[in-house]
């Protein structure tokens, strides 16, 4: 009997080496740690279970049928994060490169529709060469069946995908479909085409890192959400957004102790907007003022910055922010912010988190490779997210909201549910200067009455009031008091149930 | 006594006057310029004046301004603070002819005063010891000597026209006199065509230290004793302290003295300053007189329970001194730290914009202030004082218009070691965000080993500092307990996590006892043995700590008690652990399981950026300009580009000559802080 039970055990010892020591050093080498390592790192101590540990290929092709390594170059299974479940795949780079099988596709699919049917997030730890070419195209069928299984999770649970390694053609697909993307700076990269065949099509020299590093996808591309400077920081960020995120899409927002005063005023807020209209602050301070412990994870920190997108708690409760970010392009929304905050509207909205939106927007930017580049349609993606989000909405003007772009950010109009102003906010079409040249077209030639003008116009319509006047601003609060104000506004509506027709699905300006 | 007074000045002083003011039942109106509009000695005043745009010399150097507005508001005194007008005769005679009182002496004082020449000849008219010299020609290298041998070695022999060195030498016996002389009067012949040459005594180990006078306008004067002012960064005073740890008992009735004898040479009203160069034998000589209150006059006010405001005010009404030089005792010792908006880490380059955090430590009242009934404002009393004078507040703004200054950080003490332990706790606890500034080199110069030695000149930062200032590297039982509170906090924070909504019954997460705690290098396994009070911390050496303190996760102040010590970190959040600040350090601190700790040791160093070839945006801001082209050589001092902030140019210069290989931004770009302007080859 013991021989027996040994043999579990031996088995067991084969299947954690992976592609054995001289693999692991070289995974080392270059300051990846391996699959299980991995695995270690995102999981609470000792909660993995792991399934299809003895799984191998079925290739018998290219000599490949010698070659049978258990596991077969991708650990899956489930353990918990902070107590919460979570399914996890950590492909293995010292098992044929983690290069995906027809096997080592069903072995993700297993894991990504138990999570679907238990309702847990699945995190894709991802260092693969890509196709197993000796498979041919039954690779390739394995890659659209993960492809489809995200199709189906999305929406359902939140899906993580964390490129720790090469991750190129194909494969990057599946990640390209998740909920969040993470890179590790200098030792990931994603391309559709590889630095060669960009070489041989369009004679263009570039590097991998160039082509796809990290600092490209979350700085030009936009495909990554962040970057860490290695493996052991890039999963205890995962650990710490996953615990912002409901488990599944029945589920509320997760709820923790929380050690900050709901009602903790911040008389500091009363100075931050600048006596001239036009000098930038930072909308962060405001952002980390509101949130508990000032605690605030930001989502494409480093791209279109003159949008913030991230999670914060209040009371304990998960909310995501948007806010528009004065100190880049004065705030404004173009193509990249609009893109950027539609995206993290439909995240919080699927998974019923609550949205804060801070506001301070002169309207959209002008320019010719704005309209070019299709701002109308990426512009229409926003109002499309905000106008059809049902979770609670509070949102909070600061400055300016100017034209449509008031209308865009989570107005009354689009089902805003408190709809907060501070008293230095300025709800008009357009800044007093361009509206004054075209109602009194007549007077441009006369500075004196064209100032006389503006200042009429600013004293009319550069405050909150005529807006509050006809109930478009719930209440004018004052800035210290925000917090609170927010704190109490989300804590009304935690019941809240509102329903949208029935369609089999909308179509948002894709 | 007054009715109401106007109090000519901005920032720290104006609320500082106002406080006693308000003490006294005196009303009092507040000037100010467009950019202190929401300033905190505006809010704080009964009344305020507007007086002109943000340049001083538009508003509050500006006379006419300042008398407009005291007819405005029926002043009958004006308390000028220092700086602006407060020692200028003008306005002193201005505010004689309009009838209103002049809270500082007679304009005859200050103006005597105010010239270098005048004040030392009125000062050996006095008998003050000025520094021995001769400025007559000297004829040859035997009269040099013989001049020398009566100033007493050592002396300076230096060139009249001379500069930058030239011409200058120092002799400390007979032979180097001669030579010194002959070897000044060639240098000076070749380099500025002028040999005349002067000898005066060369002061070693000089320290800067200053007698506190107060007279009336009844002939009586007392001095306060005196204050160390040496710790001076180009002149700027950062750290001063009452009483001088080097001076004696003879020397600080001899020197107060003298520096009372000078004030009634000058008829004298008011409260006054007498510096004093001193040298390592505690010989002094009279430098200048400030005919003003000084920026730390609150050290002298802690030791001597003399609200030194008050006099003044007292002393411009009228009234006779009721303190006699009899009643003047110091007690106990109080040291001021001056916090400048000033980034130490960029060679103090001074930083302007919005204080999004400052959170003062609580202050205490104690010492011979609270027992005199004159400690401003209400503080807790305790065993040894904090006292903040400042002008700003979280949310307020450090405008470049003005001085640096955000605030005087003083403690009082029984006993100068306890004086500077107060104030270490103190400078730890002071949360200050946003804009650069100097609290961690205060810290260092607390914890510098010449500094609690009172070993200390006016070359000490020069000297201790030759390269400015990058940090400080702790002492091992300083990391240690900091190691053990950084694991106690970690713990907490950890424990906070499990307890999640949504967590599989049952299976929850258990935090473990035993971490792995990096910081400055240096890996600490250790293990948490917790309890309803706090946490004992056991290193792998055997060695303990005993961890308290009402930390919770996301407070941005720890205040612990470590061993029975207290300990005040200020705390921030990074992956895995803590930005820790405390003791002029500033530290990564990861707090990890033995097992995390084995694999973050198996991920590569990343180094920073080498920038020693790179020009980076000193702060955030626009580029308004860039002089220079791809390929250009530059020189050491030739302008590169020009950044606009807070409406303010900017010159980024070249520090040292290169070939530019790469520009990154152009007019327009607007920049953040260490972002890469252009890089050189």
């Amino acid at each position: 009997m013991k021989d027996i039970l040994q043999e579990l055990d031996d088995r067991r010892d084969v299947a954690r080496q992976g592609g054995g020591q001289k693999r692991i050093e070289a995974q080392h080498s270059k300051g990846k740690l391996t699959a299980r390592e991995r695995i270690e790192l995102l999981l609470d101590e000792d909660s993995f279970e792991e399934f299809d540990m003895f799984k191998t290929h079925r290739c018998t092709d290219f000599g490949m049928e010698k070659q049978k390594p258990y596991g077969d170059g991708v650990v899956t299974g489930w353990g918990t994060i902070n107590g919460r479940m979570v399914y996890v795949f950590s492909q293995d780079f010292t098992v044929f490169g983690g290069s995906l099988s027809e096997t080592h596709a069903e072995k993700i699919c297993k894991i990504m529709d138990m999570a679907v049917q238990n309702g847990a997030p699945v995190i894709g730890l991802n260092d693969s060469g890509g196709a197993r070419i000796q498979e041919g195209v039954a690779s390739l069928a394995g890659y659209a069946d993960v492809f489809q299984r995200n199709i189906m999770a999305s929406g359902v649970v939140p899906q993580i995908s964390v490129i720790m390694g090469p991750c190129a053609g194909g494969a990057v697909y599946s990640p390209a479909m998740t909920d969040f993307i993470f890179m590790v700076k200098d030792s990931s990269y994603m391309f559709v085409t590889g630095p060669d065949v960009v070489k041989t099509v369009t004679n263009e020299v570039v590097t991998a890192e160039e082509l796809g590093g990290a600092s490209t996808h979350t700085k030009k591309s936009s495909v990554a959400d962040g970057a860490f400077d290695n493996d052991v920081e890039a999963l205890a960020e995962v650990r710490r957004l996953v615990d912002f995120l409901p488990l599944n899409n029945r589920e509320k927002p997760p709820v923790r102790p929380f050690f900050d005063e709901p009602g903790r005023l911040e008389e500091s807020l009363d100075t931050l907007i600048p006596e001239n209209a036009n000098t930038p602050y930072d909308m962060k301070e405001l952002i980390l003022k509101i949130a508990d412990e000032a605690d605030f994870y930001e989502i494409q920190e480093d791209f279109a910055k003159n949008i913030i997108t991230g999670f914060i708690r209040i009371e304990g409760q998960t909310v995501g922010v948007v806010a528009n970010q004065p100190m880049v392009l004065a705030g404004c929304l173009d193509i990249d912010s609009s893109r950027k905050a539609a995206r993290f509207v439909r995240f919080c909205d699927a998974f019923e988190i609550p949205i804060l939106t801070l506001v301070d927007v002169p309207g959209f930017l002008p320019g010719t490779s704005q309209e070019y580049g299709g701002v109308i349609k990426h512009g229409a993606k926003l109002l499309f997210a905000y106008g059809e989000a049902t979770v609670p909405k509070v949102t909070v003007i600061t400055r300016k909201a100017y034209g449509g772009a008031y209308d865009v950010m989570a107005s009354k109009h689009l089902r805003g549910d408190f709809n907060y102003a501070w008293p230095t906010a300025e709800i008009a079409v357009m800044g007093a200067k361009g509206a004054t040249e075209i109602i009194h077209r007549a007077d441009l030639g006369d500075a004196e009455k064209i100032a006389a003008h503006t200042k009429d116009y600013e004293d009319r319509f550069a405050n909150p009031f005529v807006a509050a006047e006809r109930g478009f601003i719930d209440e004018v609060i004052m800035p210290h008091s925000t917090r609170k104000r927010v704190a109490r506004a989300f804590a009304a509506l935690r019941n809240k149930k509102i329903r949208n027709p029935w369609k089999k699905h909308d179509n948002i300006p894709l | 006594m007054f009715n109401k007074i106007l109090i000519a000045n901005r920032g720290e002083i104006a609320c500082r006057v106002i406080k006693t003011a308000r003490k006294m039942g005196i009303q009092t109106v507040a000037i100010y310029s467009d950019a202190d509009k929401n300033a905190l000695h505006v809010q704080m005043a009964d009344e305020a004046v507007h007086i002109g745009p943000p340049p001083a010399n538009q508003s509050y150097i500006v006379i006419d301004n300042v008398m407009r507005a005291i007819k405005e508001t029926g002043a009958e005194a004006v308390h000028p603070g220092y700086g602006f007008l407060s020692e200028n005769s003008k306005f002193a005679e201005a505010l004689e002819a309009a009838g209103v009182a002049f809270v500082g002496p007679p304009k005859g004082a200050i103006e005597a005063m105010g010239d270098k020449i005048t004040s030392k000849k009125i000062a050996q008219e006095a008998e003050v010891s000025t520094v021995p010299g001769y400025m007559g020609l000297i004829e040859d290298a035997d009269e040099a000597v013989k001049i020398s041998n009566e100033i007493g070695y050592p002396v300076m022999i230096k060139a009249s026209a001379g500069g930058g060195g030239k011409g200058m030498r120092i002799a400390w016996n007979d032979e180097e006199a001669r030579e010194g002389f002959q070897s000044s009067k060639n240098e000076a012949a070749s380099s500025f065509g002028d040999d005349r040459i002067f000898i005066e005594k060369f002061v070693t180990q000089p320290r800067h230290i200053e007698i506190q006078v107060l007279c009336d306008a009844h002939g009586n004067g007392i001095y306060l004793g005196e204050r160390e002012c040496s710790i001076q960064r180009r002149n700027q005073k950062v750290v001063e302290e009452a009483p001088s740890p080097f001076l004696d008992e003879a020397t600080r009735k001899a020197m107060g003295e003298q520096a009372v004898a000078l004030a009634k040479a000058v008829g004298y009203t008011s409260a006054g300053t007498v510096e004093f160069i001193v040298d390592g034998q505690k010989n002094f000589y009279f430098l200048e007189m400030n005919t003003r209150l000084q920026v730390e006059h609150p050290v002298t006010e802690l030791i001597t329970g003399v609200d030194l405001v008050e006099q003044m005010i007292r002393v411009a009404g009228g009234e006779k001194l009721s303190i006699t030089q009899a009643d003047v005792k110091l007690n106990g010792w109080a040291i001021e730290n001056r916090l400048y908006a000033e980034d130490p880490y960029r060679n103090f380059l001074p930083s302007i914009g919005r204080l999004s955090m400052y959170r003062p430590p609580a202050e205490i009242a104690a010492g011979p202030l609270l027992r005199n009934g004159k400690w401003q404002g209400e503080a807790p009393e305790g065993p040894t004082a904090v006292r903040n004078d400042t002008g700003v507040y979280e949310g307020g703004e450090i405008s470049m218009y003005y001085d640096p200054m955000i605030a005087k950080l003083c403690t009082w003490a029984p006993t100068r070691e306890e004086a500077i332990e107060a104030m270490r706790i103190a400078l730890d606890s002071f949360e200050l965000e946003g804009i650069g500034h100097n609290l961690p080199f205060l810290s260092a110069v607390m914890d510098h080993p010449k500094f609690i030695t009172g070993d200390i000149t006016t070359a000490f930062i020069a000297e201790e500092y030759p390269d400015g200032f990058d940090g400080v590297e702790l002492p091992e039982l300083t990391l240690r307990r900091i190691a053990a509170s950084a694991a106690a906090m970690h713990r907490v924070a950890e424990i906070r996590r499990t307890r999640v909504s949504g967590r599989m019954d049952n299976h929850e997460r258990r935090v473990g006892t035993d971490w792995v705690v990096s910081l400055q290098g240096e890996s600490f396994p250790v293990t948490i043995a917790a309890d309803h009070d706090g946490s004992t911390v056991t290193f792998s050496d055997g060695s303990s700590h005993r961890v308290t303190g009402a930390w919770t996760p996301g407070d941005s102040l720890a205040e612990m008690t470590v061993d029975g010590e207290p300990l005040v970190l200020k705390v921030g959040k990074i992956t895995g652990g803590f930005r820790i600040r405390s003791r002029g350090a500033d530290l990564k601190v990861h707090v990890r399981t033995p097992r995390q700790a084995e694999l973050a040791a198996l991920m590569p160093e990343k180094l920073p950026p080498d920038t020693s070839k790179m020009l980076l945006c000193p702060m955030p801001g626009l580029i308004v300009k860039v002089d220079v082209e791809v390929g250009q050589e530059v020189q050491e001092g030739q302008a590169l580009c020009t950044v606009e902030a807070m409406k303010m140019e900017n010159i980024l210069r070249a520090e040292k000559r290169a070939v530019v290989s790469k520009i990154n931004a152009g007019p327009g770009d607007s920049l953040a802080v260490d972002d890469v302007i252009m890089e050189f080859e």
